[in-house]
């Protein structure tokens, strides 16, 4: 057991304790709710008011960030959305339900994989669906891939942020070129993947995908361990993470953060250890766990849980077995499942993707919802900004890894 | 020592300079447009209409169903039926689309026209270069841009290709067992009813094929 | 379901007087949902969040539901006396609903590892009515969601700290989500081959030239 990395064990496991607000104020979270709105409706004294964003090189997408800075110390900041908004969630309603699937990629449109399957995995508990084996293998295969190529691009994008220019970000890009090259080869598209369907997947594995596979899998941890040499201990690197953006625990669960960013906070919650969708029982990994909260930890945590999703990775290319890839009750053209409603989550690598959806037995969705990780995760922006200096906005954004599609919808 | 990590990560990119030169693993662009990688088997970017044979008109699978056009999540698909009909590769006479347009500029090369559609009619294609002055009436592909012949499908999917074609084969002689178990029944009732000296039917009159 | 049951009974016994009411989920996904009055809504979430055996210290997803005045209908068996015998007879027995929002919670317990646990709230109309009690100081995480909300079906959240637009503009006014929302005919259409697009990019144009 490496250090930092505890064993995920439910009974014995360190569960987040976060005090309950009371009816007369006792056990309230540290943070107020108060610092958001001044009573003068703007900000008082010699404060100069920023715009960070629309357009701006730090803001990974057109998301901005009103800044008030006293000197160069961020006295308020507040998060302002929609540039991207295009009602994704209304748009599906007008359409059918295999019609949104292609949408569903352009939600974080790193991790198209991921929003798939949280979609088909929701439309699945509607309908009643249960994928068959290889369809479950192949669908952990690619989220997986998926998770490694949104965290090599995530760490190469937050060094950037830190003024690493460049060089970082294209060796990331270089390894996340080739598992891209393997999307492609099994899906046709590199970005746009629109490869699971309900109750399975698209199409088989093309002849000598699952060799390529193995042999991108089995060079990754040199990336990796390069990486690790590169700027883990990058003097720069360190003076720049440690300490700067602190997320307590009680906030992280309180606020609902989600994935690396709230496991980097010392929570204890993987939702594929949690719900065990799909096939996940039957994988060892481990859940890393970060102790301070800090942006150091969240960078850390994703170097190595892409080391754990290389563990999962090497298992199920190995076991992965023949046979139908679609349950033979699923439907193409004509698929109305009954009335109901169904909420289905996934460990997405932005944290829990969740899909809402309520069918009035129509062939379109009567109410579709996403839930955005990337959007949430940005509830406690502010808190962890407070009081540093305008240069570390930019790294603690960085470090919560957002993707505007997704959180504007 | 201060500077100890900065050096260990100086060794690292040093290895990678270096390592572009000899390792195929550290360089994976290309100069593109000199040189191209190859298309992958599964690549897809834009739908068009696969006939049969050399005549675009004559081999047009598409009987203008119009259940791409229902189900294209962006509505880029627009069809127009025609009024009369031509026969289909099994010889059944079909209606054609008279108008089939897909507005590329809209299009999100999502193939779910591909895979709704139930006469193998439209496929993906592998073409990117598209760019286009007139982004309107350019990009705006008519039937004719987009009819291109069962080669060039096979060319850009073979192992697809093989299959559809496979189960296209197998339907015709299904077909044709069909019409000739059909022929030789009507020929039997035929010669039963020639015995019992009444004239045979005469046979329906071959539907034009424009 | 027994669970779910549970829960109520256990809610009920701490908090006397909320009403609540078990809302069936006929489909495979089987997730029942609580439905809570607006008056306990916040008790009952404390409690919830508070109560050992529950913990539900995390509220996943916060969303509305917009469900217009509508006629339902509904087979009813009725007893009749026909030709002299007692039979029962199926009738479809109109209603009308008036026409309510809804705010759905989903939540789980990050300590004890369960959920999820839907709770539901409703409103009295549409209109005037359109105000729930915000939950935000039970769970942070959906202050952002609550907004949504706002911004999107137009419910009003009391209590909430920082109600306001959150993807539509601050200027906007009608609540893109809702069923019976008409898009307004300001932005810019573009010729495609589609003829209901056609017909009303030149709809648009021709009043453009008038005007």
């Amino acid at each position: 057991m490496s250090e930092g990395v505890i064993d995920h064990d439910l009974a014995a496991g360190v569960s987040p304790v976060s005090p309950v607000p009371q009816p007369d104020g006792s056990g309230q979270p540290t943070y107020t709710l108060t610092h958001k709105t001044s009573p003068a409706g703007g900000t008082e004294g010699d404060l100069l008011e920023v715009a960070m964003g629309p357009q701006h090189p730090s803001t990974h997408g057109v998301f901005r960030m009103d800044v008030a800075l006293d000197g160069e110390r961020v006295v308020k900041l507040k998060p302002v959305f929609g540039y991207l908004h295009r009602n994704h969630e209304k748009i599906a309603e007008g359409t059918t339900y295999l019609g949104s699937m292609p949408y569903t990629d352009r939600l974080d449109y790193f991790c198209s994989l991921t929003n798939n399957w949280a979609y088909a995995l929701a439309v699945e508990k509607l309908a009643g669906l249960q994928p068959p084996e290889r369809a479950e293998y192949i669908r952990v295969i690619t989220a997986e891939l998926t998770r490694l190529q949104n965290h090599t691009c995530l760490i190469g994008f937050l060094l950037q942020d830190m003024g690493a220019s460049g060089t970082p970000l294209m060796y990331a890009f270089r390894e996340r070129e080739k598992i891209l090259d393997l999307f492609e080869s099994l899906t046709g598209s590199r970005m746009m993947c629109n490869y699971m369907r309900f109750g399975g997947c698209r199409c088989d594995l093309p002849p000598g995908w699952l060799e390529q596979a193995k042999q991108v899998v089995g060079n990754y941890p040199r990336f990796l361990d390069e990486f690790d040499r590169f700027l883990s201990e990058n003097e720069i690197l360190l003076a720049r993470t440690q300490g700067v953006g602190v997320l307590s625990r009680g906030l992280a669960v309180d606020a609902g953060i989600t994935g690396p960013m709230q496991r980097a906070s010392g929570v204890n919650y993987d939702i594929r250890k949690v719900d065990k969708y799909g096939i996940y029982d039957r994988f060892q990994f481990r859940v890393p766990l970060g102790e301070h909260g800090d942006t150091y930890d969240r960078y850390m945590i994703r170097l190595l849980e892409m080391r754990e999703s290389l563990n999962i990775l090497q298992t199920a290319l190995r076991d992965i077995p023949t046979g139908p890839i679609m349950d033979a009750k699923a439907k193409i053209r004509g698929f109305r499942p009954k009335p109901g409603e169904a909420y289905g989550r996934i460990e997405a690598p932005k944290g829990e993707l969740g899909f809402y959806l309520i069918s009035d037995g129509g062939p379109n969705p009567y109410r579709y919802r996403v839930r955005p990780p990337s959007l949430i995760n940005l509830t406690v922006l502010e808190d962890m900004c407070l009081g540093h200096i305008v240069a570390d906005v930019v790294v603690i954004l960085g470090s919560v890894d957002i993707v505007l599609g997704e959180a504007d919808r | 020592m201060l500077g100890e990590g900065i050096i260990k990560g100086l060794a690292e990119t040093a290895r990678n300079f270096v390592g572009s030169y000899v390792e195929a693993d550290r360089l994976t662009t290309v100069q593109y447009p000199e040189e191209r990688l190859p298309t992958k088997e599964a690549a897809r970017n834009f739908p068009f209409l696969v006939f049969d044979g050399n005549d675009a008109h004559a081999g047009m699978r598409c009987v203008a169903c119009q259940i791409c056009e229902k189900e294209c999540p962006p509505q880029c698909i627009y069809i127009e039926k025609s009024k009369d009909k031509k026969p289909d590769y099994v010889g059944k006479p079909q209606f054609y689309p008279k108008i089939f347009d897909i507005d590329v500029s809209v299009c999100m090369s999502c193939q779910i026209c591909v895979e709704v559609c139930p006469f193998e009619a439209i496929k993906m294609d592998t073409e990117f270069e598209l760019s286009n002055t007139d982004r309107f009436a350019g990009l705006l592909f008519d039937k004719h841009q987009l009819a291109k012949s069962n080669e060039y499908y096979r060319k850009i999917h073979p192992a697809e290709a093989a299959a559809v074609d496979g189960r296209l084969a197998a339907e015709k002689a299904k077909a044709e067992a069909k019409t000739k178990a059909d022929v030789e029944a009507k020929a039997k009732a035929a010669a039963a009813a020639a015995k019992t000296a009444a004239p045979p039917p005469p046979k329906p009159a071959p539907i034009p094929t424009t | 379901m027994t669970r779910l049951e549970q829960i109520k009974s256990r809610i009920e016994a701490a908090l006397p007087g909320a009403r609540l009411e078990i809302i069936r989920n006929d489909s495979p996904s089987a997730q029942h949902s609580l439905l809570v009055d607006n008056e306990h809504a916040l008790a009952v979430a404390r409690f919830l969040r508070g109560d050992p055996q529950l913990r539900f210290d995390y509220c996943s997803n916060a969303t509305g539901i917009d469900w217009p005045d509508a006629v339902l209908k509904e087979k009813v068996k009725v007893k009749k006396v026909v030709d002299g015998a007692e039979k029962e007879v199926e009738e479809t027995v109109e209603k009308k609903r008036q026409g309510f929002l809804e705010a759905v919670y989903h939540l789980y317990s990050m300590e004890l590892k369960q959920g999820p646990l839907v709770i539901r709230m409703r409103t009295g109309n549409r209109a005037d009515q359109a105000h729930l009690p915000s939950l935000t100081p039970i769970w942070r995480g959906v202050e952002f969601q609550e907004r949504e909300i706002y911004d999107l079906y137009g419910i009003a959240f009391d209590g909430h700290p920082d109600l306001r637009r959150i993807l539509m503009w601050d200027g906007f006014q009608d609540y893109p989500m809702r069923k019976d929302y008409v898009e307004p005919d300001d932005y810019e259409y573009e010729p495609t081959p589609h003829d209901e697009v056609l017909e009303k990019t030149q709809k648009h144009y021709a009043q453009e030239t008038k005007s």
